[in-house]
């Protein structure tokens, strides 16, 4: 649980705009690259045929 | 109460074999179960008791006879379609869908841990299904539609104060479900049931639901879903049992979802929102409205004449719930770190969307899509990006998106990956699952069926089988029980001292 103190802020004592969580999210654009060729290289390559493959019955 | 009360979560994945697509969706779905079931419990097979899944048995609690009648038939067919864990939760087969029901826990913190346990088990049963499986590897996705007509479910369960009157359930939350979208949509490309038309969208759910409220859960599907089975005392609880939930794999969004929710159940229960003026005049028309609307602006029209926004719903709900636990003195560590993430999903919302590209779901999936677009000029339906809407779900560790999010620190994780890891194995401790799951952690071979309101132990041959009820969710903890268990060298004893509390 040591991490979820860490991210923990009442609410009225933090500027969420200063979190240091943030800054994964703002748009660092070599990261963002790095992230896109990751996602590149695990994307199943027969997209079309792969999506169209995927059907499910219904359940609940 | 604050943000604890008794809940859970149940996941039915998606399943699919790619190298043969025609394989048949029910046999690979009990393959999962059964692999798994016999790697943690080889030697013996405990099957599912249902004999208490019938509300109207509830009341009785205590039911040996039926057991000492037909001792053998408890072994055998319901085996791999439904098993045991020893963590509390049930792992099976539902419809063409492997489920996994987490246990019941007492925090939105625990059932995040225990839903996240679920991602990990799914992931291992499909592995060992693999080795067996003739059709090649399984897939399975924490995903709700298959953009092909089809839609399953993730649902929630809160337990809820019986003496809260059903209609103030459904008139409330008609209006927080549709509105907490917002955050709580996993995203999805595509509108309509059917892949015909690709735009995105928040919620991969929002097009499957076609009444206001009813009984079923798979044919016209209800915002507010009537099934009351409290496996629980009926004149106490009943549960709420929500169906428009979607599979979230973010831990923020999953907190802010379950936390927010049990908030609300909190206030209606304390009789706080009585006056609260926020029925929508058209619910299933706003249900779409708010899952396709990004910038998150658009008015929804209240019955009132009013205007407002799903996002300033959501202020309101916020608002109300802080003054609830402000002016009653019920903070806490897991209520504060709820109101915290739900109010900054909130505040970001309105603010950049994208500040919760490692927050929520639907903002990471749809910042990937629209930058892959742009990148490669692609249109919406191109078929790259349905991949990579339907991959971001994958539980493979490394195929995963959304677990690949994880792994470079792009999408939060708030629990310590122990606590996940020991999640797995070990039920939550604050729960009558502390007893089921220990139970079989200790004395497996000597169990011969359990369910979320009894254990079934077979002492000897020789003797009737002892069903313990656990009727009262709140009653079986480690606090209660801990010291017998620990002084219990086999199943005589421990019954002999349960009996005797």
């Amino acid at each position: 649980m040591a991490e979820r103190e860490q991210i923990h802020h009442k609410p009225s004592e933090s500027n969420v705009d200063h979190e240091p969580i943030n800054a994964e999210a703002t748009v660092d654009t070599s990261k963002a690259a790095d992230l896109l060729d990751e996602i590149d290289a695990v994307l199943e390559k027969n997209a079309a045929e792969f999506v169209k493959g995927f059907v499910q019955k219904g359940g609940e | 109460m604050s943000v604890k009360r008794i809940m859970g979560l149940e996941t039915e994945y998606g399943i699919s074999t790619p190298s043969n697509p025609s394989a048949n969706p029910m046999f690979l779905s009990s393959l999962v179960v059964g692999s798994y079931s016999q790697k943690i419990y080889p030697d013996m097979k405990i099957r599912w008791d249902y004999d208490l899944e019938n509300p109207l048995r509830d009341a009785r609690g205590f039911d040996v006879s039926r057991a000492e009648a037909d001792p053998s038939q408890l072994t055998d067919e319901a085996l791999v379609t439904n098993v045991i864990l020893t963590n509390g939760a049930r792992f099976y087969v539902d419809h063409a869908h492997p489920e996994y029901s987490s246990p019941e826990v007492t925090t939105p913190q625990e059932a995040v841990i225990w839903d996240k346990a679920g991602e990990s088990i799914i992931y291992q049963a499909a592995k060992l299904a693999t080795q067996v499986n003739p059709d090649g590897e399984i897939y399975i996705y924490k995903n709700n539609t298959d953009n092909k007509g089809v839609s399953y479910g993730t649902h929630e369960n809160y337990l809820v104060d019986r003496k809260l009157p059903f209609s103030d359930i459904a008139r409330v939350l008609t209006t927080f479900f549709i509105s907490r979208q917002i955050f709580t949509g996993a995203g999805r490309l595509g509108l309509g049931t059917m892949d015909r038309e690709f735009e995105f969208q928040i919620s991969q759910r929002a097009d499957f639901f076609e009444t206001l409220i009813g009984l079923e859960t798979t044919m016209r599907r209800p915002i507010i879903n009537t099934r009351d089975e409290p496996h629980a005392d009926p004149n106490k609880y009943r549960r709420l049992h929500v169906i428009i939930g979607d599979a979230n794999i973010s831990e923020v969004a999953n907190l802010v979802k379950l936390g927010s929710t049990s908030l609300v159940i909190g206030m209606l229960e304390n009789n706080l929102l009585n006056d609260l003026s926020l029925d929508l005049s058209d619910p299933l028309y706003a249900l779409r409205q708010v899952s396709r609307d990004l910038t998150l602006k658009e008015n929804l029209e209240l019955k009132s004449g009013k205007l407002v926004t799903a996002l300033e719903i959501q202020e309101e709900f916020l608002l109300r719930a802080k003054k609830w636990i402000d002016q009653a003195g019920l903070h806490d560590e897991e209520t504060d770190q709820v109101l915290y993430w739900w109010e900054y999903c909130l505040n970001a919302l309105k603010s950049d969307i994208f500040k919760l590209a490692n927050c929520l779901d639907w903002v990471a999936k749809f910042k990937l899509l629209t930058e892959i677009k742009e990148r490669d000029q692609l249109n919406w339906h191109d078929p790259i990006l349905q991949m990579l809407d339907l991959q971001y779900a994958d539980m493979h560790p490394d195929r995963g998106i959304a677990k690949l999010l994880e792994r470079r620190g792009s999408l939060m994780q708030l629990s310590d990956p122990a606590s996940i890891d020991a999640a797995v194995k070990y039920p939550p401790t604050t729960t009558r699952a502390w007893f089921r799951g220990q139970s079989l952690l200790n004395f497996s071979p000597k169990i011969a069926g359990a369910s979320w309101d009894s254990v079934i132990f077979d002492v000897s041959p020789d003797k009737p089988l002892v069903r313990i009820p656990t009727i009262d969710p709140y009653k079986g903890t480690k606090q209660q029980l801990g010291d017998i268990f620990e002084k219990s060298e086999d199943v005589s004893s421990l019954i002999d001292q349960i009996s005797r509390i």
